[in-house]
C-alpha cells in the first residue's frame, strides 16, 4: 500500500493521562510516517473491561458510539492502547454477531445522529502495531529508517488485551500478530531479546485489588528482561507502561531487586529510528531513566 | 507421514538428579497429535517417558502438557499446527524459521511429579475443593426431582464443559504471582453453582470468594484460561460474571474490587474518559463516608501511592492539576449524549448476548431455530419479545 495513511484516531485515556508522551510521540511518528490522524476528540473511555464486567450492554454501547463517530469519518479506526483494542473488540464482535442488539443499541445512539453499521468489509479497528505491520508495511517502513537501533537490545512486550483470545483478536486472518513486535523491531535495526514475560501480563488490572500480585508481575518481567540482557522494553498498551514503568520503583520492592529498565512506548521506538529526538519523544517523563537507551543510541552504534 | 523432533522436559525423582531436556525423532502424520508422538518415543525409544492419558479424544481431561509454551491437551493438538508454532516462535527470535523442536513440558504452577505427569491434587483438586463444589439448596428435597426451566440452565452451560484438565491453572499468570490464588478452574466451578437456580447459598459464596483476598478480586484479566482450555469453559469470563453478581447482591469486599468498579463506571458517567487520580481515590475511599471514615487499608494504599505521584510530578507526566486533584478532570463536549447511554443500558439491561461468538447468524439463529430464549431472566426475556 503506497498511498498515504488517513484513520480516525482513538488515543483512548491513559495517552492523555498519565502517560502523555504516548500521545505525542504518536503525533510526531504519524509526520514522519506520513500517516493522516483525525482524532475522535468526542469519543468515549472504552471501559477497559471494568465497564463490561458491571453491565456488558453498556460496555457495548459506549464503544458502539466511538465506532459510529469513526464510520462518520469515513475512514478506519486505530487506536494506540492494547487494553483499548482488546476492550473494543469484545463489544465489537457481540455488535456484528446479532443485528437485533445492534438495532437496539442504535436505539439510543439514533437519537445522537449516530449508528453503529456492520458494514459488508467489518468495521477496521487496528492498533497502531497492527496498523504499521499491515496497512503501513515493514519494508516502507524499513526505507524511512534514518537513525537504525543497531546494537539495541529490545524486549517485546504486547498486553495481554492485544494476544488473546486469539479467536477475538482476528488471528484467524492474521496469524502472526503476536510476533509483531519482533518483526517491527528487527526492521528498526534492532536486536530482539527474548525473556519470558513477553506476552504475559503486567499485572496493572490487579493494582488497585491486589497490589503484591500486581507488582510481583511486572517486576519478575522486568528482571526477567534484564537477565536476558534487554537494554530496554518496548510496549503497544499504556496501561502496561503504566505498571512496567511508573510502578517500576515499587515493583523492584516486592520482588526485593535492582530494577532500572526503560520501557518504551511503540511510537517512541519508531520514532527514534525515524530521527526524532529522545526529548520530544517525552522520553525524559519516563519513571525509569532512558538515558542508557539514549547513550547507546548516540555512542554506540554505527548507522 | 512427517518426521518431527519432540523435545521433553523430563525429571526422575527416584534419579536424585534435576530436571533436563530430551530430544526424541518421532514419526507420524502431521494431522495425528503431540500426545501420539510421545506415546511414539515411549514405545520406541524410552519406555520410561511418563505421561498421563485415556481417551485419546479430548474427554478424560488427563493429558494436560504445556506445548510451546501454550497450556492445553496433548491429544487435542496436533502435531503439524505444534511444528508450525515452533518454527514461528524460532523465527520471530531470529533463528531458523524451519526444522525446530517442539517444546513440550508439564503443566506449570503444580509440582511435577515424574516427566509429564504433575501433581493435581495439590493445587488443582485442592482448590475446587475450595470452592465447596456441591448443591447447596434449602428446605426439604422435592418428591421427585429438581424442576426447573430449560432457559435458568443456559448461563451454567459453559462452566458444566469443564472437564478438570487442568490447562487453565496451567497458564493462570496470576497463580504464577500469587500461588494461593484460587484460580481460573475452581472459580468457573463455583459460578456453576452461583448460577443454579437450585443453589441456595449464592450470596454466602459470592461473599465468600469476594472477601478472600485471593478471591475474584485477585484475577488479572490476562485471557490466557480462556485460550488455554480445551473446552471453551472461558474460566475468566465466569470470574468476571461471579464479579458482576457479586456487585448486584451489593457485596462490599475488603478487596475494593466492588469500590474499583463502581467508581470506574461513575466517572465514565460523569466525564467520558477517564479521571485516574478519581478512580484510585474512590476505589480506596468511595463517597462522603469512604473520605470521612477512611478504612485502614484505604489511607495504607492512598500513603502507598505518594512515592509514585512525586515521582510522576517530578518528571513531568503528572504535572497538571487535573492529573493531580481528583474530579478536576475535564468531561466530554458531548457528556450528555453518554449519558443518556447509561440512562438506556440500566433501563433495558439485556444480558441476552452473553454467549455470542462468531458472526452474524451462527449462534443467534440456531438459537431461534431451537426455540432458546437469548436471555436468562424471564422478565428480559419478555421484554425481548415485545420490544
Amino acid at each position: 500500500m503506497a498511498e498515504n495513511i488517513k484513520v480516525a484516531y482513538w488515543p483512548g485515556c491513559v495517552s492523555r493521562g498519565f502517560t502523555p508522551e504516548l500521545h505525542g510521540s504518536m503525533a510526531i511518528v504519524a509526520e514522519k510516517l506520513g500517516m493522516e490522524l483525525v482524532e475522535l476528540d468526542r469519543a468515549n473511555c472504552c471501559g477497559a473491561g471494568v465497564i463490561a464486567e458491571h453491565n456488558q450492554e453498556l460496555a457495548d454501547t459506549l464503544n458502539a458510539r466511538t465506532f459510529a463517530l469513526a464510520q462518520q469519518t469515513g475512514l478506519a479506526m486505530m487506536n494506540i492502547c492494547s487494553t483499548c483494542q482488546g476492550a473494543q473488540s469484545e463489544c465489537q464482535q457481540r455488535l456484528d454477531a446479532d443485528s437485533a442488539y445492534r438495532a437496539h443499541i442504535n436505539e439510543v445512539l439514533s437519537g445522537q445522529g449516530l449508528s453503529y453499521e456492520k458494514d459488508k468489509q467489518g468495521f477496521t479497528n487496528k492498533n497502531f502495531l497492527w496498523l504499521l505491520v499491515e496497512d503501513y508495511g515493514l519494508d516502507r517502513l524499513r526505507e524511512q529508517v534514518v537513525r537504525p537501533l543497531s546494537g539495541l537490545r529490545v524486549g517485546p512486550f504486547y498486553g495481554c488485551y492485544i494476544v488473546r483470545p486469539k479467536e477475538r483478536l482476528g488471528y484467524g486472518e492474521f496469524p502472526d500478530r503476536d510476533v509483531y513486535l519482533e518483526k517491527v523491531i528487527e526492521a528498526l535495526g534492532g536486536e530482539v531479546v527474548e525473556y519470558d514475560g513477553a506476552r504475559k501480563c503486567c499485572g496493572f488490572p490487579v493494582i488497585t485489588m491486589a497490589r503484591e500480585t500486581s507488582l510481583r508481575q511486572a517486576g519478575t518481567h522486568v528482571g526477567d528482561a534484564l537477565d536476558a540482557g534487554a537494554d530496554c522494553l518496548v510496549t503497544p498498551c499504556p496501561l502496561c507502561h503504566l505498571n512496567l514503568d511508573m510502578q517500576q520503583p515499587e515493583a523492584a520492592k516486592v520482588v526485593n531487586r535492582d530494577l532500572g529498565l526503560a520501557v518504551l512506548h511503540l511510537p517512541q521506538l519508531v520514532g527514534l529510528a525515524l530521527g526524532a529526538e529522545p526529548k520530544e519523544l517525552g522520553m525524559g517523563k519516563h519513571i525509569a531513566s532512558t538515558r542508557w537507551v539514549e547513550e547507546r543510541l548516540t555512542t554506540g552504534a554505527p548507522a | 507421514m512427517a518426521e518431527y523432533t519432540i523435545k521433553v522436559r523430563r525429571f526422575q525423582p527416584e534419579s536424585g538428579e534435576g530436571p533436563y531436556w530430551e530430544e526424541f525423532n518421532v514419526d507420524l502424520d502431521p494431522s495425528l497429535s503431540v500426545l501420539d508422538g510421545l506415546l511414539q518415543a515411549k514405545d520406541r525409544d524410552d519406555g520410561s517417558l511418563a505421561v498421563r492419558c485415556s481417551c485419546r479424544a479430548a474427554i478424560c481431561g488427563s493429558c494436560g502438557m504445556k506445548i510451546n509454551g501454550q497450556s492445553g491437551l496433548g491429544c487435542k493438538t496436533q502435531i503439524g499446527e505444534a511444528q508450525e508454532l515452533a518454527d514461528k516462535q524460532a523465527s520471530a527470535a531470529g533463528e531458523d524459521s524451519g526444522g525446530n523442536s517442539i517444546v513440550i513440558e508439564p503443566m506449570g504452577n503444580m509440582p511435577v511429579i515424574k516427566d509429564l505427569i504433575t501433581d493435581m491434587e495439590s493445587t488443582h483438586w485442592t482448590k475446587i475443593r475450595r470452592v465447596t463444589p456441591w448443591l447447596l439448596p434449602h428446605g426439604a428435597p422435592p418428591e421427585r426431582e429438581y424442576v426447573v426451566e430449560p432457559e435458568s440452565m443456559i448461563d451454567i452451560t459453559q462452566s458444566m464443559a469443564c472437564i478438570q484438565c487442568g490447562a487453565c491453572v496451567s497458564s493462570c499468570l496470576s497463580m504464577e504471582a500469587d500461588p494461593e490464588f484460587i484460580g481460573p478452574a475452581a472459580l468457573a466451578k463455583a459460578y456453576r453453582f452461583v448460577g443454579d437456580p437450585r443453589d441456595a447459598e449464592t450470596h454466602e459464596r459470592l461473599h465468600d470468594l469476594a472477601e478472600d483476598p485471593h478471591g475474584i478480586y485477585d484475577c488479572t484479566h490476562c485471557f490466557s484460561c480462556i485460550d488455554a482450555c480445551p473446552k471453551g469453559v472461558a474460566p475468566m469470563d465466569q470470574i468476571m460474571r461471579l464479579r458482576r453478581k457479586a456487585g448486584e447482591e451489593g457485596i462490599e469486599d475488603p478487596n475494593s474490587g466492588h469500590d474499583h468498579e463502581i467508581a470506574f463506571v461513575k466517572i465514565i458517567e460523569k466525564k467520558g474518559t477517564l479521571d485516574e487520580s478519581l478512580l484510585l481515590q474512590e476505589s480506596f475511599a468511595p463517597g462522603f463516608k469512604g473520605k470521612l471514615k477512611p478504612s485502614k487499608r484505604a489511607i495504607r494504599e492512598m500513603l502507598g501511592s505518594i512515592p509514585t505521584a512525586i515521582r510522576g510530578i517530578r518528571t513531568g507526566k503528572m504535572r497538571s492539576l487535573h492529573k493531580l486533584i481528583p474530579g478536576v478532570h475535564p468531561k466530554l463536549p458531548d457528556q450528555d449524549d453518554v449519558k443518556a447511554i447509561y440512562a438506556h443500558a440500566e433501563e433495558h439491561s439485556e444480558e441476552f448476548n452473553l454467549y455470542i461468538k462468531g458472526e452474524e447468524g451462527e449462534l443467534a439463529e440456531e438459537n431461534v431455530e431451537k426455540g432458546i430464549e437469548r436471555s436468562t431472566d424471564p422478565d428480559t426475556a419478555q421484554e425481548v419479545k415485545n420490544g
